[in-house]
């Protein structure tokens, strides 16, 4: 207590000031350096670094061969132009792409997926080098509205994925249905639907969420927003008939949600024969071959609604950084891994269709099974890419969870009501 | 002693207040040692807690999207509080919905792991118990492994085809499909007994709403799928905190409770009156501890069930991780965390008083007044 006593007038001014001290330290070293706002802007062209470039590339990767194939596709650009390029498979890209961007020193190249494409570009977090490339022309143009914001195409789709109708073929077989009777209208889906449900199977799988169910909207004429005009267009009558006809499906039983069959999504109930039909994309093709790899099924494309053909698009693009010093290089790397033979092969390793319209007729020729998936490239509708719109879609997704049973117009009408608070 | 014929002094030293002797001696030197040894830790918790904190309480009065410096994004005031509580609209009903969620969750997992820890601890205390080390070591483990581990095996187990709902077919029930089934415990309670109709709930509940929410939805209780989170969270801490209980136990000598007993108190009447008036401030412990980890629980939702089905998984601080990272929304994220500790601290803060040893309390402020009074005569009495 004695000494205590003596230095309790020196000890508080003492530790006020080491603490201030290493406040004021810390507050230094994070306030300089990594924090400004640089890289090229659109308006001045690409910004480039002097001698060879060292690229980093961060990519969300399905698997050990989307792995494989993105490395030996960079690595091959890396000798031929004599510069380095590093792979980095992200375990959490939304987190890892944020902290670059907070930190001011993103990766150079990496996959931007178009449901978070617009709020990345509307953050300045990316750079529109589209119009930079030769083949700009040739993407197909509905995968790159998808990554248009204002009027300005800001990167180039790598590969594109549709929605498709897989048959079990065995169930068909036994139901007495013949090619013939493949199912062009909605009408004829809920015919086959019907015949196709027995005691232990339903007719149809729908997958949980606004990328199944969106895909009869689009065939209705209708979409959840207008990309255009930048308007959400939920209340829209033919969206409301669209959503209704599901509705109708699943009330009478000859559809089914994945979790009625113990399933997590539709190729699972596909697989396990929960159901005879699905509707899913390009990813069943690595599915099945890997977990159910005994079913026979074929593919064809979604029927038409009253308003004609429709599927959902789903698709990533090659981002490249707003903050990367060397972007010429970056769009260099860019245009090699598009390249139509490059996409071709990237279709072999992991099962993705090309961006590229000059590689559909090579895609179809070496896939013949995949034609449906890939003719969905010309009537196919993008995922929403509007920025501020990520909650809203998911408050979508959780009430469609309950499509059975809820009031459609409702759904609609709260979506309309969030996403216009959203957009203003 | 003085000598005349010398300058030296050789008065003693004076006890009482004095400057510090110069060259340090031993209090100085020990003083030194002491920050030295203490300042690394201090950097460490001043750069990676203390300016992160502050941070992030800037971020949520600004409206940083997630690029570069967040002090030179722009300043917001309050928007992003207001958002969350009084302005009408998704961000409002997300927010409510998890707290809803949430509060639901801690109502149930606090008393039962205090409750299951507490009686853990105290047949591991029992003397005739034989190999007790095993024992501990066996309810102790589920709080060693990793919790994403354990996730994902609960994931497998409560499938709609799993392990648990074998079982429970084998005594003739039949399962729910737990982690896919968003209806509410309470909902399902009332329909049982015969209060209400889920299909169509009455229209005095589902009429009239509170911050966004109908009062249909804040009674739906937790749904099915956060029950299955709520065993897995009971199940892993328990462990820990009966540890704590029983190092509290193995405090209490052994005669105390043999005087009681010897005093004719029955073992119920001892464990009230002499074991958990000692294992009080263990207990104070146990639940601010409970309280403060059940309010942040974020692993198992990432892990298990991403906030579904139909958001009845959702908590405040997994909302405030995808509204982040996901949506790009940084100030309401920093805001949400913000609102979430308040909630905290208030909670803590009254179970603390509620806790509070009013004996202590009284005595302190008899001192207190003792040493007032006794200032007071010594000022206005006599000067000494």
């Amino acid at each position: 207590m004695y000494s205590l006593n003596r230095h309790r007038p020196a000890l508080r001014p003492l530790a006020l000031a080491s603490t201030a001290l290493i406040c004021v330290t810390a507050l230094a070293a994070c306030g300089g350096g990594g924090f400004e706002e640089g890289g090229g802007d659109g308006a001045d062209g690409p910004s480039s670094g002097d001698g060879p470039a060292a690229l980093e590339m961060l990519i969300a990767s399905s698997g050990d061969a989307e792995t494989a194939a993105v490395e030996a596709a960079a690595n091959a650009w890396a000798e031929e132009t004599g510069n380095e390029v590093k792979v980095v498979v992200a375990s959490d890209i939304a987190q890892q792409l944020s902290q670059g961007f907070a930190g001011g020193a993103p990766p150079d190249v990496f996959y931007v997926d178009a449901a978070v494409f617009g709020d990345y570009a509307e953050a300045g977090n990316l750079y529109p080098y589209l119009d930079q490339l030769d083949a700009a022309d040739d993407f197909y143009p509905n995968l790159v509205e998808t990554f248009t914001l204002d009027d300005e195409a800001y990167c180039a789709p790598k590969d594109f994925s549709t929605l498709a109708l897989q048959i079990n073929t065995k169930s068909w077989e036994a139901a007495g249905l013949t090619d013939a009777d493949i199912p062009t209208t909605w009408e004829e889906l809920e015919a086959v639907a019907t015949q196709l449900t027995t005691d232990d199977q339903a007719g149809l799988a729908i997958g949980v969420g606004r990328d199944r169910v969106g895909a009869f909207l689009v065939q209705n004429g209708g979409f959840w927003v207008d990309a255009e005009s930048g308007e959400a267009t939920a209340t829209e009558e033919n969206n409301a008939e669209a959503l209704a006809y599901v509705q109708g499906l699943l009330d009478s039983g000859v559809a089914v949600l994945p979790p009625e069959v113990d399933a997590g999504w539709g190729g699972e109930a596909f697989g396990t024969e929960g159901a005879a039909m699905t509707i899913e994309g390009n990813w069943m093709r690595g599915a099945m071959s890997t977990d159910y790899p005994d079913l026979e099924y074929t593919v064809a494309e979604l029927p038409e609604g009253p308003a004609g053909k429709g599927t959902l698009l789903f698709t990533q693009c090659w981002g490249i950084s707003a903050d990367s010093p060397d972007q010429e290089a970056a769009i260099s790397l860019v245009e090699a891994l598009t390249e139509p033979e490059q996409q071709l092969a990237f279709a072999e390793a992991f099962g993705v269709m090309p961006s590229r319209q000059s590689a559909e007729a090579d895609y179809v020729a070496a896939f013949p099974d995949d034609a449906a998936f890939i003719a969905g490239g010309e009537y196919g509708q993008g995922p929403v890419n509007l920025p501020g719109l990520a909650p809203v879609l998911a408050d979508l997704d959780s009430q469609l969870e309950q499509l059975e049973g809820a009031d459609v117009d409702s759904i609609l009408e709260s979506f309309q009501t969030n996403a216009e608070a959203a957009l203003q | 002693m003085t000598d005349a014929g010398t300058a030296v002094r050789t008065r003693p030293r004076e006890p009482g207040p004095r400057r510090r002797a110069r060259g340090g001696g031993g209090w100085g030197n020990q003083n030194a040692a002491g920050w030295l040894f203490v300042t690394p830790v201090l950097v460490v918790l001043g750069l990676f807690l203390v300016i992160p904190i502050v941070m992030a309480l800037w971020v949520s009065f600004t409206d940083w999207n997630g690029r570069g410096n967040p002090f030179a994004s722009g300043f917001v005031g309050a928007d992003n509080y207001t958002e969350l509580v009084s302005e009408d609209g998704l961000t409002r009903s997300d927010f409510m919905t998890s707290l809803r969620n949430n509060f639901f969750y801690v109502l149930l997992v606090v008393p039962a792991q205090t409750a299951l820890a507490l009686f853990l601890a105290l047949v591991l205390n029992q003397q005739v118990l034989k190999a007790r080390g095993f024992f501990r070591t066996a309810f102790y483990f589920p709080s060693v492994v990793s919790s994403v581990a354990i996730s994902l095996v609960f994931v497998f187990l409560f499938t709609g085809g799993g392990a648990v709902n074998k079982l429970l077919a084998l005594v003739g029930l039949d399962g729910p499909n737990w982690l896919a089934d968003p209806r509410g415990v309470l909902h399902l309670l009332g329909d049982k007994i015969g209060l209400w109709d889920m299909a169509s709930p009455p229209g005095s509940l589902s009429d009239g709403s509170l911050l966004g929410l109908s009062w249909w939805s804040w009674l739906s209780g937790p749904s099915v799928a956060l029950t299955v989170i709520i065993m897995l969270v009971v199940w892993t801490t328990t462990g820990t905190f009966m540890l704590m209980f029983l190092a509290a136990l193995q405090d209490l000598p052994a005669d105390v409770e043999e005087a009681a007993r010897m005093d004719g108190a029955s073992r119920w009447q001892s464990f009230r009156n002499v074991t958990l008036p000692h294992l009080r401030p263990t207990m104070l412990l146990v639940l601010t501890l409970g309280l403060i980890g059940t309010w942040q629980v974020f692993d198992q939702v990432y892990v298990m069930s991403q906030g579904g089905p139909s958001k009845t998984t959702l908590t405040p601080a997994y909302l405030s991780y995808t509204y982040a990272f996901d949506n790009q929304q940084w100030g309401v994220a920093a805001a949400m965390a913000f609102v979430l500790f308040l909630i905290i601290f208030l909670l803590t803060s009254v179970q603390r008083w509620l806790f509070r040893d009013k004996d202590e309390i009284a005595v302190k402020r008899q001192d207190r007044q003792a040493r007032r009074a006794r200032r007071k005569t010594l000022a206005t009495g006599d000067t000494r």
